[in-house]
């Protein structure tokens, strides 16, 4: 899923504070199950909002809601009422939602309450760790399940660099070192052979780098 | 010979080859690197010309590669995945050898967050296996790395690689080695050895697999200044250093000349291991040191081509 975290408060208050009368949208998706940007989190912000502009004497409201997901038209479209009430919005969603909320509320404005991150997985109670980096064209069936584009702080596609020592990664003795994964993992597996083989560079135009990607499915098109 | 290399030459000639390291300044100052060449000029075979080493902003190593040719020194430039896209570096590749430059040390890179702009997006659109691959496609096939073909002028690389016997996982080091040499390389440059026992367990392994006899393989020395820079290293990323040698160094009256002892010993360790083809000395910030290392351990005169 998408991984977000809600950005420092200041920050936020300074996107908004021009404004008198804000939409907190909240976004049932991914970023209510990484606890940075649902329900809960939506009302959080607009009281600690309203706490604020309270003590700095400023007139502020807030009307706060979550739909199911920011992402998907028909639940955007539901909050038209909400949205024609406020001056502006800020949406507690990823940037997909906050970016679809925009690109349906035309003339309004729509902050980011939260930074994005990454594409990943729950690791354990409160850890997120990035897991794909969406290049397009997916290898994993290369290296034994652990992605190399995106744990592998340099991408590199054939085998560790010179800084892997003892498991982990030169950046950081925090991160584990993809290639000493995928080696592991392939050792496991009966299946070395396949870092043997020289991988050739990687069509990157599938990723970001060829432009922004659609995704068609012709079968369900009106 | 497939390359006019006169550091191929030498190998090919069966020299026990000595290469050193020239940092390039943090500055636009040709001079420094000249001064480097000039003083090291008649106690090396070849001069490596670091790419913006740990990822900080430094003359680049193909001006600097210049600078040591035109002082009458075989540059060897070495060119990182880091910073460069497939595009930049095989313009670059074209650029060095219309300059005469005719090594190429082919390296992933350190990352940038250690260096100078530790806030930069880095490249690494190809990894240091595919680089190579790269260069002797350019080289073999006059072929540019989307097939298009190079109708004339192909630039013809003399191909390096590293490789580091003290990274891990450790078993697979060597098959990595051969990975590079199979994609081209023709020399490799060893990081830095200071543990010489897990060295020679490497070079077993090597010639085990017969690599020696595929690429010629230079074992890395540097020379340490003081006690305190040997525990420095014990921290670097892939750099194992035994605590023989930190208190060798402490005990030490002269820690300078200590350091310089212990390379020469090393060096001349290394000329008797079977597989190695010579020795390239990573004086870091100290380029000053390796003529007297390199006469102490008995590698003067060095060879005319
Ligand atoms: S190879 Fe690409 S698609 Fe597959 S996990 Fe890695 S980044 Fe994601
Ligand atoms: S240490 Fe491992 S994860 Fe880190 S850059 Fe090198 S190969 Fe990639």
């Amino acid at each position: 899923m998408i991984v977000a975290e809600r950005k420092p408060i200041e920050e936020i208050i300074k996107m908004v504070e021009k404004h008198e009368n804000i939409l907190v949208l909240g976004c049932g998706g991914c970023v209510t199950v990484c606890l940075a940007g649902g329900e809960k989190e939506a009302e959080q912000l607009a009281t600690t909002l309203r706490l604020y502009f309270q003590k700095e004497n400023k007139q502020f409201k807030t009307i706060t809601t979550t739909i199911t997901r920011q992402c998907d038209p028909e639940y955007v479209k539901s909050v038209a009422e909400e949205v024609a009430k406020a001056d502006a919005v800020l949406s507690t969603a990823c940037g997909v939602g906050v970016q679809f909320m925009a690109e349906n509320y035309p003339g309004k404005w729509v902050y980011p309450a939260l930074n994005t991150k990454f594409a990943g997985a729950n690791l354990e109670l409160g850890v997120w760790g990035e897991r794909c980096g969406l290049c397009g064209e997916c290898i994993l069936h290369l290296t034994g399940g652990v992605c190399p584009v995106i744990r592998c702080s340099k991408s590199l596609l054939n085998g560790p660099c010179g800084g892997s020592q003892n498991g982990k990664c030169e950046v950081s003795s925090e991160i584990d070192c993809a290639w000493q994964l995928i080696y592991d993992r392939l050792k496991s597996l009966n299946s070395l052979d396949l870092i043997l083989k020289i991988q050739p560079p990687k069509d990157w135009s599938k990723a970001r780098d060829g432009g922004p990607r659609k995704v068609i499915k012709e079968e369900v098109r009106l | 010979m497939i390359t006019e290399s006169r550091l191929e030459k030498l190998f090919t000639d069966g020299h026990f080859v000595v290469t050193a390291e020239i940092g390039p300044p943090k500055n636009s100052n040709g001079e420094v690197v000249r001064k480097h060449a000039r003083n090291l000029k008649n106690y090396i075979d070849g001069a490596n010309l670091t790419d913006n080493q740990t990822a900080v902003v430094r003359l680049s190593s193909i001006a600097a590669g210049y600078h040591v040719l035109s002082e009458g020194l075989d540059p060897i430039i070495q060119m990182t995945c880091r910073d460069r896209n497939r595009i930049g570096l095989q313009s670059d590749l074209l650029g060095a050898y219309s300059l005469g430059i005719r090594n190429v040390l082919a390296l992933t890179g350190d990352h940038q967050s250690f260096g100078n702009h530790p806030t930069s997006k880095n490249v690494y659109d190809l990894d240091s296996i595919q680089l190579i691959r790269t260069i002797k496609k350019m080289r073999d096939e006059k072929q540019f790395l989307s097939g298009e073909a190079i109708k004339e002028h192909e630039p013809r690389f003399f191909i390096g690689a590293v490789e580091n016997p003290f990274g891990d996982p450790f078993e697979f080091r060597v098959l990595r080695l051969e990975k590079k040499i199979e994609a081209g390389a023709q020399f490799i440059q060893t990081q830095c050895i200071f543990d010489m026992e897990r060295f020679e367990r490497f070079m077993e392994m090597v010639r085990e697999r017969g690599l020696h006899e595929r690429a010629y393989i230079l074992a890395g020395i540097t020379p340490l200044k003081s006690a305190k820079a040997a525990k420095y290293m014990k921290n670097v990323a892939g750099m194992i250093m035994p605590d023989h040698i930190i208190e060798r160094m402490e005990k030490a009256e002269d820690q300078k000349e200590e350091g310089v002892k212990i390379a020469v010993e090393m060096i001349e360790h290394l000329k008797a291991v079977k597989g190695v083809a010579g020795v390239h000395i990573m004086a870091i910030a100290w380029e000053d040191i390796v003529p007297v290392i390199v006469e102490r351990a008995g590698l003067l005169p060095r060879p005319e081509v």
